[in-house]
């Protein structure tokens, strides 16, 4: 059995290990479950499944727009689809499908048996599961948020928009906020304690760095859209006026409270994508990542400059001209850590041996995304071109460039190259290789030709252009690519199907490579690593073959933990074991707190106060229950298996 | 060969693109114009940042290599000597780009040569204001949609916002300024020669910002004198009183017409409607036909537009239609 090649641990040790680490059966546990594999499956999923939703409104706005004055929809129907195909895509597809990724991995790369807090973990994915399903009960209401996924106000204000829209977007975010805060402070301590000893800073899988970086970004960016979001609905419901001028408000406060979260969250989006390909664009070349230390240096800074920069999104609001030259600097400035990664992964790839399988595919193909998205950053971050390219077209093929780029195609080459670990069995080659080609052509003829009608001044968020523009046939042109871009998403939904049940069975590392998910079998046992492995380099599964340093991992001697539902802790900075983490059972608090916070934002959004305190009396009840005292950790002294 | 068709049919294609209308890179004035030659310079090194990247990503892929199977490749040192050639490029062509943007921005803001006219232009759901300030009160005017200017000079405005945030834009004569309630920005606009540009609200307003078009016209300057004269003048000297009458019933709540006692401010001031280009704000040419078409059906022309369904009379129709256009 492919379990014991990889993993030394005696099969009657295993047995209780599994025992001790398997999440219940029946419903019960599919409720209780803090398994982080299982959670990141379930964020994978949820996550795609809501990329599919934004696509269905993006193809239907396409179809309105393939031909000037068409009036398939009304215009607030047309609004309210734009704005929710931004709010989906961004809020609710992309940094939850990275979520999934890194939930799914991060234990795995890192030698632990689990995240941090695993009950928080289970939190993290219901809050956000439930406040995508809160975002989206406006759709059958007839009142989705129709202010654009940037809500500026005071078009969002009471006086403006008299119905639940913007009450369900402004509620809507700050509850998702919770799932997103909690998630990433999971991260940061997971990093801090939960790596297996040896597991050195140096040593840290890109990926890991990518997320990092987005987790303590996220910590500082998402309160600031939180706050914004709470004291809209403050000025809605309660008649302040942080943002009414009639009262001395000031409708600039929430562009800079919006856009001061908005950019590093768009970096959020990103990093993780980064990191992927990082990661997994080496094993395709046959070699280590040229240029780790800088890549990883131009992750994290890439992230602080990305918190100065904001003011690009609002050069021309009339803020003196001083302040826009600085943010235009720094704009630029942003650029360079950026190309050191381009040119990192150009190198790699130069100097190794490229093996044309479907995930090289999407990464190759993302690079050259990645730098047509680049260079049409590089044009807005100079302010007075930015004057004539803002809210034109220009910005959404950009913006697309970006998301899609860096975002959807390393997802999707993350998909193919980690599908086997996860399910155990391979994706089909050769429709992968489709699946590729269809969406590199769709996602080209679908947005670059925006290019150029942004160029040509094609206004952006407008239901409908006129004829005189000129840009009707680029416009139709746009709308084939985007349905052809969406065949290429269904080949790969059809793929993941049929290759579930019928792929070629995978082994545990079936494209040879370097980091320690690819130790264990796939899918990966309940407890991940029968003993704790030791790190001694950045690619333990290739250390007899690049000979760098004649260190070597330990990955079949180690401590086995089997006292208990048990992992090791570590110290931050060195990797030393530490200490002993007792970890969670099965738990049914998550459920029931995330269920208690929909029932309080439910209350809110119908201003009830009844319905308001009886959920925070029952979320106050389980986090009581929650955070009863209990052993978290032991510094008994462990066994040592080999 | 290939490569020079594909060069030349990149650039007629963005040639095309500066002669739309509204096509910014091409300026039809100072302003326009120098962030044109900064569009271009930045366009130039943007694509050739791509071909180059592209042509080394190609490259790199299929170059020619020695066949063995082995892990690892090649001397990192060297590769990362390259990175650092390519990072100084990239550092000096940011730094250039700055200095440029910086350069354009001064210029922009450069105001020693005097306005000649200063006009106050308030964005509001959905449609423009138009109002001409002089410093003789009895000379000031109120017009909508269209925003004449008199060419070869400095135009002054002030942008404002009644309700939401719009964005002023003409892209052939300058860059996007946001109108934002509570605030007043202000731009200096500039047409070298006569003509008419086109303009567009830039900021999503709500549910007709797409609708939401003005036009420039710049007038040689003598000819900017005339117009402004006449827009002082009654708008129509051989007054209707029929028409005048159904006027004030159905229309004067909202709208103003001097010469008349109607003076509503909610809707666009009429005087002289009939000399103005379009209707609703730049969507329907101003004609016979369609201001009928408007004072029947405005909610299905411009769903949500703040102009009501008037529910009139076929006759009164027609009477409105020949007075409004009447108004030269």
């Amino acid at each position: 059995m492919t379990i014991e090649a990889v993993q030394g641990l005696p099969a009657n040790e295993r047995r209780r290990l599994f025992d001790i680490w398997e999440t219940a059966p029946g419903l019960y546990g599919w409720l209780a479950t803090v398994d982080h594999k299982k959670i990141g499956i379930r964020y994978l999923c949820t996550a795609f499944f809501f990329l599919i939703v934004g696509g269905v409104e993006a193809l239907t706005m396409r179809i309105q727009l393939a031909q000037p004055g068409l009036k398939l929809l009304s215009p607030e129907a047309y609004n309210q689809l734009f704005s929710m195909h931004g709010v989906t895509m961004i809020f609710l597809y992309a940094l939850p499908m990275l979520s999934g990724f890194s939930n799914y991995l991060w234990p795995l790369l890192l030698g632990s048996r689990d995240m941090a807090f695993p009950r928080l973990n289970a939190l993290s994915y219901w809050v956000y599961l439930f406040a995508g399903i809160f975002l989206y009960i406006s759709f059958p209401l007839g009142q989705a948020p129709n202010g654009g996924w940037f809500n500026y106000v005071p078009n969002t204000e009471l006086q403006y928009d008299p119905g639940i829209n913007i009450d369900i977007y402004s509620l809507g975010l700050i509850f998702l906020g919770i799932s997103t805060v909690v998630g990433s402070a999971n991260f940061v301590v997971t990093l801090l304690r939960c790596r297996a000893p040896g597991m050195s800073v140096n040593r840290l899988p890109i990926l890991v760095w990518g997320t990092l970086t987005a987790s303590v970004a996220n910590l500082l960016a998402v309160p600031a859209v939180s706050l914004a979001c709470f004291l809209l609905w403050m000025d809605r419901r309660y008649y302040t006026h942080f943002y009414a001028i009639s009262g001395g408000g000031q409708p600039l406060l929430w562009q800079h409270l919006f856009w001061v979260f908005g950019h590093p969250w768009v970096y959020a989006l990103v990093l993780p994508g980064m990191g992927i390909v990082s990661d997994a664009l080496p094993v395709f070349c046959r070699r280590p990542l040229v240029g780790y230390t800088l890549v990883a240096i131009s992750t994290v800074s890439t992230m602080i400059l990305g918190f100065g920069v904001w003011v690009h999104h609002m050069f021309a609001t009339g803020l003196p001209i001083v302040a826009l030259s600085f943010f235009s600097a720094a704009s630029f400035v942003i650029a360079i850590p950026s190309a050191i990664a381009v040119f990192a992964w150009i190198a790699t790839i130069w100097t190794g041996r490229p093996q044309f399988k479907t995930p090289f595919l999407f990464f190759a193909g993302f690079v050259l995304l990645f730098v047509i998205g680049g260079v049409s950053g590089f044009m807005t971050a100079s302010v007075a071109l930015d004057w004539q390219l803002t809210d034109t077209y220009f910005i959404v093929a950009h913006l697309h460039y970006v998301l899609l780029g860096i975002n959807v195609f390393p997802v999707v080459g993350g998909i193919h190259f980690w599908f086997p670990k996860i399910t155990g069995r391979m994706m089909d080659e050769r429709l992968g290789k489709w699946t590729f080609w269809t969406m590199f052509v769709g996602f080209n003829l679908a947005f670059f030709p925006m290019h150029l009608i942004g160029l040509m001044g094609m206004p952006r968020r407008v239901y409908t252009y006129s004829a005189e523009l000129g840009v009707g046939g680029y416009n139709l042109l746009i709308s084939f690519g985007a349905f052809l871009f969406a065949a290429g998403i269904l080949l790969l939904l059809i793929n993941i199907i049929r290759s579930r049940t019928e792929g070629a069975v995978a082994g545990p590392n079936p494209w040879d490579a370097p980091t320690l998910e690819w130790s264990v079998s796939s899918p990966p046992p309940p407890y991940n690593f029968a003993v704790i492995p030791v790190i001694a380099s950045r690619h333990p599964l290739w250390e007899d073959r690049l000979d760098e340093t004649p260190d070597r991992s330990t990955i079949h001697r180690g401590l086995v933990l089997d006292e208990g539902k048990e992992t090791v802790g570590i110290t931050v900075l060195d990797a030393e074991p530490d200490v002993i983490l007792k970890m969670p059972a099965d738990s049914l608090l998550p459920l029931l707190a995330a269920l208690g916070m929909m029932v309080i934002f439910s209350g809110m959004l119908f201003i009830n106060y009844w319905v308001m305190a009886a959920g925070a009396l029952w979320t106050g009840l389980v986090l009581l229950v929650w955070l009863a005292p209990r052993d978290h950790a032991s510094t008994e002294r462990p066994t040592v298996y080999g | 060969m290939k490569r020079a068709v594909a060069g030349l049919f990149s650039l007629l294609m963005l040639s095309n693109c500066a002669r739309a209308p509204l096509g910014y890179l091409d300026g039809a004035g100072p302003a326009a114009r120098s962030i044109a030659s900064l569009g271009w310079g930045l366009l130039g090194i943007s694509v050739a940042v791509c071909l180059i990247t592209g042509a080394l990503l190609v490259f790199s892929i299929f170059r020619r290599r020695s066949q063995t199977d082995g892990l690892g490749g090649g001397d990192d040192r060297s590769a990362l000597r390259w990175i650092g050639v390519g990072l100084s490029i990239t550092t000096v062509l940011l730094l250039a780009s700055a200095v440029w943007t910086l350069w354009t921005v001064r210029g922009l803001s450069d105001t020693s040569r005097a306005a000649a006219v200063t006009i106050d232009v308030t964005g509001q759901q959905w449609w423009w204001e138009v109002r001409y300030r002089s410093d003789t009160p009895s000379r000031e005017f109120s017009t909508a949609n269209d925003l004449v200017i008199p060419a070869g000079v400095p135009v002054q405005l002030n942008l404002r916002s009644r309700d939401v945030v719009h964005s002023f834009w003409v892209p052939k004569l300058a860059g996007k300024m946001d109108m934002i309630p509570g605030q007043t920005n202000r731009i200096r606009i500039e047409a070298d020669r006569p003509g008419i540009y086109r303009g567009q609200c830039s900021e999503f307003c709500g549910m007709q910002h797409a609708q939401m078009a003005f036009f420039v016209i710049a007038l040689a300057p003598a000819d900017f004198q005339t117009w402004w004269n006449h827009q002082l003048e009654p708008a129509r000297s051989d007054p209707d009183a029929a028409a005048q009458q159904t006027f004030m019933e159905h229309c004067a709540a909202c709208h103003a017409i001097r010469g008349l006692s109607a003076g509503g401010i909610l809707g666009p001031n009429l005087s002289h409607f009939g000399s103005r280009r379009t209707i609703a704000a730049g969507i329907l040419p101003n004609d016979s036909r369609n201001i009928a078409l408007w004072l029947r059906d405005s909610q299905g022309v411009k769903p949500g537009s703040k102009m009501p369904e008037l529910h009139l009379a076929a006759n009164e129709v027609d009477t409105l239609t020949a007075y409004l256009e009447g108004l030269k």
